[in-house]
């Protein structure tokens, strides 16, 4: 039994990708034992109608099938009346979190309206994903460079709102040294495993991050989901700390999801 | 026994649980391909080069990578003089004096020393276990001064192995493109070239050696992106499509997904997992005595 917090729904704006329709990526988590899917939207990343983005989305999640479908619409706080996209994903479709693309939507984690957007947030009770990158910079578009968030602000922003739960995804190589460490050392940060490179990856990221907050992530179906399947064999894990990653932590973040994930269960 | 095994499990049943056979006969006859890693460094992991092969092999094991083609040495220079590629080398050769037969070596060589890099060539390969060529980013490889070691190399049945890249952020000055790779092979048509990254941009550089037959793609080293192999085996065949991890920087998980994750026929994976590696060095191995 697999939570996989980090999966895209449709299509990557530069090439079609193997998984990119609701059958085929359903299918191929069923078939890997993932039971639930924390899912945002490719759209989200360029286009500007994010409302319109966030319904496709609550709707296709609730075709879920075997694999359940946890929407987390995104939210661009450069955006006119984001206020009321946040009250959408969490009033009306009673989202769990949100996701933020903060490269791709122009703005620095050190803008005001972003400590506005982890306050209301927090107020609310939703998970925050940052993606830090969604494609390597070598290989963009060579009209559409982005480069990664920088994660500088972050550490004091999570640390001034200690009740929000932060996901990053897609992190590695944009948070390392001191920036990772300060990160590591707050509570209320989790890291994912999409992006988590390296000989040994993962069993290296334990060595800073408490394994409680360690998420099975996958950035499916940019990435092919076996490549997470297999860092967590590459690295010598005990029995306890794979289900901690694999499920257990993504389901204690969620209070919605580990009841889901008990129903899926029983 | 934890249900979420089951999933990794499933993942990983074309890596397999564990190394396989010397022979590699075997491996054809079980469900177990023979996975071959033809692009390794001893990086990512500390200590002596016998004692950075034996991490290296244990992450290996984990994940039933079967033999793996270390090259280059601790220093990464990108330009080296001869006194420090013989180093480097030196340091390959002692990991593979760790695990003979299933630790491979290919020669670390800089076009811009051609004599010396002949001679280390010789002493590498002609003389010793080596059984390629490495060239990383000391010079692009279209350039004619890279003909006689090439020649050199071909002549002995070795395959050079080239660094290829082709970034949209801008390539390093003596940083090799797949249409360099494609340039050079067009010139030496007997040769066997690996395209190692096959440019990254790998939608770019497939189609830069689709036409050159004598140039197969490696898939090391840049993100698990879907697609990719499926891309490389619709337009070169999977027989010039070759697994290759570029570990310890990279995880070998995440190379060995592009290809055990593809929407390919099995056949297509084990070719591309090892067959064809063990196909390319099968030659100068059996001059050389060694088992594939």
């Amino acid at each position: 039994m697999m939570i996989d917090v980090n999966v895209n729904l449709s299509r990557w704006p530069f090439r079609r990708l193997p998984c990119d329709t609701h059958d085929r990526l359903t299918l191929k988590l069923h078939q890997h034992d993932v039971v639930q899917a924390w899912v945002s939207s490719f759209d989200a990343v360029l286009h500007r109608d994010i409302g319109g983005v966030n319904l496709r989305l609550a709707e296709a999640c609730k075709e879920s099938g075997n694999v359940q479908l946890v929407p987390f619409g995104t939210v661009n706080p450069m955006s006119p009346d984001w206020h009321e996209d946040l009250r959408r994903c969490h009033e009306d479709y009673r989202m769990p979190g949100i996701r933020l693309v903060p490269n791709y939507h122009d703005y620095s984690l050190e803008n005001a309206a972003v400590a506005e957007l982890f306050q209301l947030a927090e107020n609310r009770g939703l998970i925050v994903q940052i993606a830090f990158r969604m494609e390597d910079p070598r290989t963009q578009h060579p009209r559409l460079q982005v480069p990664d968030v920088d994660p500088a602000a972050l550490s004091a922003l999570a640390g001034r709102h200690p009740r929000l739960k932060l996901v990053l995804l897609n992190w590695q190589p944009a948070v390392t040294g001191t920036p990772l460490k300060q990160l590591a050392a707050a509570p209320n940060v989790f890291f994912d495993i999409a992006m988590c490179e390296g000989v040994g990856g993962v069993g290296s990221l334990l060595e800073t991050v408490s394994v409680e907050r360690v998420l099975f992530g996958s950035h499916v179906p940019f990435f092919n989901l076996e490549s997470s399947l297999l860092k967590i064999r590459e690295s010598p894990l005990t029995p306890e700390q794979l289900k901690a990653i694999t499920h257990e932590n993504a389901a204690r973040l969620s209070a919605d999801g580990a009841s889901r994930v008990t129903n899926a269960n029983s | 026994m934890l249900r979420h095994t089951a999933g990794v499990a499933a993942a990983a049943a074309l890596a397999g649980r564990q190394s396989a056979s010397a022979s590699g006969q075997e491996d054809e006859r079980s469900s177990k391909p023979l996975i071959w890693d033809v692009h390794a460094h001893l990086s990512g992991v500390a200590g002596t080069p016998e004692e950075r092969i034996k991490k290296l092999l244990e992450y290996a094991d984990r994940v039933g990578v079967d033999r793996v083609v270390f090259h280059l040495g601790f220093s990464r220079l990108t330009d080296p003089p001869p006194d420090q590629l013989r180093r480097d080398n030196d340091e390959v050769l002692r990991a593979m004096a760790v695990a003979p037969g299933r630790v491979f070596g290919f020669v670390y060589l800089n076009p811009n020393y051609v004599d010396e890099s002949i001679r280390e060539f010789d002493r590498c390969v002609t003389d010793g276990p080596m059984v390629g060529v490495k060239l990383w980013v000391a010079a692009r490889c279209h350039e004619s001064r890279l003909d006689p070691i090439v020649q050199h190399a071909t002549r002995a049945k070795a395959p050079i192995l080239q660094h290829t890249w082709l970034k949209t952020v801008g390539n390093m000055p003596g940083e090799s493109t797949p249409a360099d790779m494609a340039q050079l092979a067009a010139r030496h048509p007997q040769a066997t070239f690996i395209a190692a990254h096959v440019g990254g941009n790998w939608e770019h550089g497939i189609r830069a050696i689709r036409a050159t037959g004598n140039v197969v793609a490696e898939l090391s080293g840049s993100d698990p992106t879907a697609g990719m192999a499926e891309m490389a085996v619709r337009e070169l065949g999977a027989d010039r499509v070759v697994y290759g991890s570029d570990y310890g920087g990279r995880s070998l998980a995440s190379q060995l997904a592009k290809v055990t994750g593809a929407d390919l026929s099995d056949e297509a994976k084990h070719l591309i997992l090892g067959l064809n590696v063990r196909r390319i060095l099968g030659p100068i191995c059996r001059d050389k005595g060694i088992g594939v």
